[in-house]
């Protein structure tokens, strides 16, 4: 796969197939559907942070004219009422945070409807919030949960705890590597709470058919995982439940989960009618899956010439209300990047009253890798060492073992060092009284399940339903890649996200898979079309498959005279054995991790804090870009994500555990005014598991905008900024302590 | 409450509709006259995805009561262009590859005609100030103020 191969439509910047709909405003999304008889849902949230639910009494709001259903916890069926997934839809005997939805009202109007939620009667017994880290793993802490005790401890666990994991990876010998080191720097660092910030709220419309087949309409990530975790909280069978993706308007993990669904069909169920539930905008901040917060202590030693002897890291993640924040894969990337010999990294996944963590972009490495790069920084700035220079000298590299487990194939982390070493932007000193960063990111990527199925038409085009939900424009991707292996126009091409009855099985959207592994379904699903054309055109010129070649959409006899077009096969397969359809349906396995290298130089006003990014370098490993306009899009995408998590996005609660900016005006994402130009450097070392070498893109973007910026700001003030995000009034205290 | 009784023109068409006195435009447009190409991120005026014109003024429709249309022209995305002939700034978009989600694409478009229309030759700096209004989370704004800047290029030279 090292060798550059000439594609006609792979490489090639083209239109998007769902382009059209979406600059005309006809493509719809999660809120769009309305059906005959439809009513509409609302939910009552908790009001406070924590609290045992004494009793509900919802007669009154049954009562209320207009309403149809109101259903709580007690409406799951007996034997889902142990998942903590419906406890989490539904709180069941606590509140778990501020917004932790409580019941649900299905009504003829939304007026209505929160009309009755304001007549259910909530009596609660309000509890200690317990808010942080630090309070949550103190001794003697407030239990969110009575009945969890920590899994991975060398002993285990006797009492209950709020910490519910612990885990370690360790390779080599850390007490060795740190002795060998003539410079070891050890820190603290801290990231806050921040919502993904997909722009389309959680939404969807459902039918619910006790004899024939339910509908889900919403916006996800993975229909096929909606109809999974759904039909097993309701004790549905698979086919009985059909899940329909509409166009999501953004998700970056964050609609990876359930919240609304199994609430909107038992509605549907109770009432009779279709139900539409669209969240608010604070019910979105509120209550979906936020991006964990963390605290990490790392440390590091090293040669006087730079290599690292000892990478050590101790980290707590935010679970949540439950179980299960991304300190995992923060574990397995911290120090992924690097080659070392001694390394030790510990974990821990805590409770606390906030809403469960859901994934966002690469989830846990942002947070992992902030703190990592961030004293591999001050360790360059110790050594005098230039910021990419250290990195080179210790860079992962085919053969380096991780360590995480394996050993890395062809990989691209040089490359993007290097090409950023040597862009203008580095290549030039940072403007007098600015500051520079330099920060790097690694992601896994993923493969898994996926399926396609390319039907043929008469006239030649063809319509290839996938299964993964387009959320950066992979339908453009598949197409691409289809009309590759076809031979034919890419408009010719009609790509479409089919629903849970229309393909088999798709893993959910995410890991950066899509593009991968959904992508070599569509190939295989071509190539089993390309088989066909063979066989057909072969039996019309009674010759062996094996004599027809396939180049350009068109079949040639090679043992005598003869060409058929798609356009000819098609038309007449009716007669030559029925019509062509192909089929792919794969594992994908070999998802070549993707690297990244970013360099971003701001100003900081002195006066306010308040920082701007000048200039901004973002360069990325995508194996082989498809469409290089949207691998460049993912790029720019993720470092501006990165850029106002290291700025200005954060969860700011009260003392009571309440959340005080659920809101666009006060949880501030970057604006097209904050910005500059993000200067993409699309790296191509091609995956050799991929046909034509793709690396999932969507990603390790994401990860280097951190410290990459956070270095700057503290090269610009001159103080280190540990704790993010670096808002003004953060910057501004820096400074006068400084 | 009795329902208003709103006389109205929607992308040149006279329009009729019935709404509560505390329905928004927003809601109007999409629950009333489904036309759901303008769409809800915030419901607050923070993200501009409900673009709409009102008599030629850009404003968020999440802000605006249906009852406030009486009498006026509103624009929305879906007066802009179709599939058959899409407005320069629609094909910009496309050719830059200035969506990705797409769902703040309408309000960017309306957005964007209104940025034109006030002011034909925008410097990087005003499109970004003006266009500070429309939030968008996939692409970091860097293709879309190139469509915006290569649009208005476009619109000049055919005036």
């Amino acid at each position: 796969m090292s060798e550059a191969k000439d594609y006609k439509y792979v490489g090639t910047r083209r239109v998007r197939p769902d382009g059209y709909d979406k600059v005309t405003g006809r493509a719809n999304y999660g809120a769009d559907l309305t059906l005959p008889g439809m009513i509409w849902g609302r939910i009552l949230r908790s009001p406070h942070a924590h609290a045992k639910i004494k009793g509900i009494n919802t007669s009154k709001a049954e009562a209320h004219p207009g309403v149809s259903a109101v259903v709580t916890f007690q409406d799951f069926p007996e034997k889902s009422q142990g998942s903590p997934l419906a406890q989490n839809i539904l709180a069941n005997e606590k509140a778990l945070y501020h917004g932790h939805a409580i019941a649900a009202v299905a009504a003829k109007t939304v007026q209505i409807a929160e009309e009755a939620l304001g007549l259910i009667e909530v009596d609660y017994e309000v509890l200690t919030p317990v808010m942080d880290l630090d309070t949550a793993m103190a001794d003697g802490a407030t239990l969110i949960n009575e009945n969890l005790k920590t899994v991975g401890l060398p002993e285990p666990a006797t009492e209950a705890s709020n910490i519910a994991a612990r885990q370690e990876l360790k390779i080599g010998d850390i007490d060795a590597g740190f002795a060998e080191a003539d410079v070891i720097l050890e820190r603290e660092y801290s990231t806050p709470t921040v919502h993904q910030g997909y722009i389309e709220p959680h939404a969807c419309t459902v039918r619910y058919d006790e004899n024939g087949q339910s509908m889900v309409w919403c916006c996800t990530q993975g229909h096929f995982d909606v109809r999974a975790s759904t039909a097993n909280l309701l004790g549905m069978e698979l086919g009985k439940l059909k899940v329909v993706a509409s166009e999501i308007g953004g998700g970056f993990g964050g609609k990876t989960t359930i919240y609304l669904e199994p609430v909107a069909l038992m509605l549907s169920k109770k009432s009779g009618n279709p139900v539409k539930i669209v969240m608010d905008r604070d019910e979105v901040f509120k209550a979906s899956g936020p991006g964990a917060a963390t605290k990490s202590w790392i440390k590091i030693g090293a040669k006087k010439d730079g290599t690292f002897t000892a990478m050590q890291a101790k980290m707590a993640f935010e679970a949540g209300a439950f179980p299960g924040s991304p300190v995992g894969p923060g574990t397995m990337t911290v120090f992924a990047p690097y080659d070392v010999a001694n390394a030790k990294v510990e974990g821990f996944d805590v409770l606390v009253n906030k809403p469960k963590v859901a994934a966002y972009r690469a989830p846990g490495a942002p947070q992992a890798e902030f703190a990592s790069e961030m004293l591999i920084n001050e360790l360059a700035e110790k050594l005098g060492m230039d910021m990419i220079d250290i990195r080179l000298k210790n860079a992962a590299r085919e053969g380096t073992q991780a360590l995480y487990g394996p050993k890395f194939r062809e990989i691209g982390f040089i490359e993007c060092l290097e090409q950023c070493k040597a862009s203008e932007h580095y290549q030039n000193a940072v403007a007098e009284g600015n500051g520079r960063g330099v920060g790097a990111g690694f992601w896994f990527n993923i493969g898994g399940v996926s399926s396609a199925v390319i039907h043929m038409n008469p006239d030649g085009t063809a319509t290839l339903l996938e299964g993964s939900p387009d959320i950066g424009g992979s339908r453009a991707s598949m197409q691409s890649m289809a009309a590759e292996e076809l031979g034919i126009a890419p408009e010719r091409i009609k790509p479409i996200v089919a629903d849970t009855e229309m393909v088999a099985h798709n893993d959910t959207t995410g890991g950066s898979r899509t593009t991968f592994a959904t992508g070599m379904a569509v190939i295989e699903a071509a190539q089993d079309v390309v088989r066909q054309f063979k066989e057909r055109a072969a039996s019309t010129w009674n010759v062996t498959p094996e004599q027809v070649e396939w180049a350009d959409g068109v079949a040639r006899n090679t043992a005598g005279d003869g060409e058929m077009t798609c356009q000819e096969i098609c038309a007449s397969a009716g007669r030559t054995g029925g019509q062509i359809t192909g089929r792919g349906n794969i594992n994908a396995r070999g998802a070549g991790p993707s690297f990244s290298v970013h360099i971003a130089d701001v100003a900081v006003d002195k006066d306010t804090g308040k920082v701007d990014v000048v200039r901004y370098t973002a360069s990325q490993d995508a194996g082989r870009a498809i469409h290089p306009s949207y691998v460049e899009g993912q790029i720019q995408g993720g470092s501006v994500q990165g850029i106002g998590w290291a700025l200005n996005e954060e969860y700011i609660y009260s003392d009571d555990g309440l959340l005080e900016n659920p809101g666009f005006l006060d949880y501030r994402i970057p604006l097209a005014s904050d910005l500059p130009m993000i200067d993409p450097i699309v790296v191509e070392v091609p995956n050799p598991f991929h046909p034509y070498g793709v690396r999932g893109v969507g990603e390790a973007n994401i990860i280097p905008p951190l410290a990459t910026v956070a270095t700057a700001v503290g090269n610009a003030i001159g103080r280190p900024m540990p704790d993010l995000p670096c808002s003004p009034p953060r910057v501004l205290k820096a400074i006068q302590e400084g | 409450m009795a329902k208003v009784h709103v006389s109205t023109s929607v992308n040149g068409e006279p329009t009729e509709f019935l709404c509560e006195p505390h329905d928004t435009l927003l809601d109007v447009l999409r629950n009333e006259l489904n036309m759901t190409g303008t769409k809800e991120g915030c419901g607050s005026g923070d993200c501009g995805a409900c673009s709409v014109t009102v008599n030629d003024r850009l404003v968020c429709s999440c802000l605006v009561l249906g009852a406030e249309a009486e009498g006026k022209e509103i624009g929305t995305v879906e007066g802009i262009g179709n599939n058959d002939s899409l407005h320069v700034i629609q094909e910009k978009f496309l050719e830059h590859a200035a969506l990705q989600c797409g769902i703040c694409t309408p309000g960017l478009i309306v957005s964007t005609k209104a940025l034109l229309e006030e002011n034909p030759s925008p410097t990087e700096e005003e499109a970004r100030y003006y266009l500070a209004g429309n939030l968008c989370r996939c692409t970091g704004y860097d293709k879309i103020i190139r469509a915006v800047m290569d649009a208005a290029e476009s619109m000049r030279g055919a005036a």
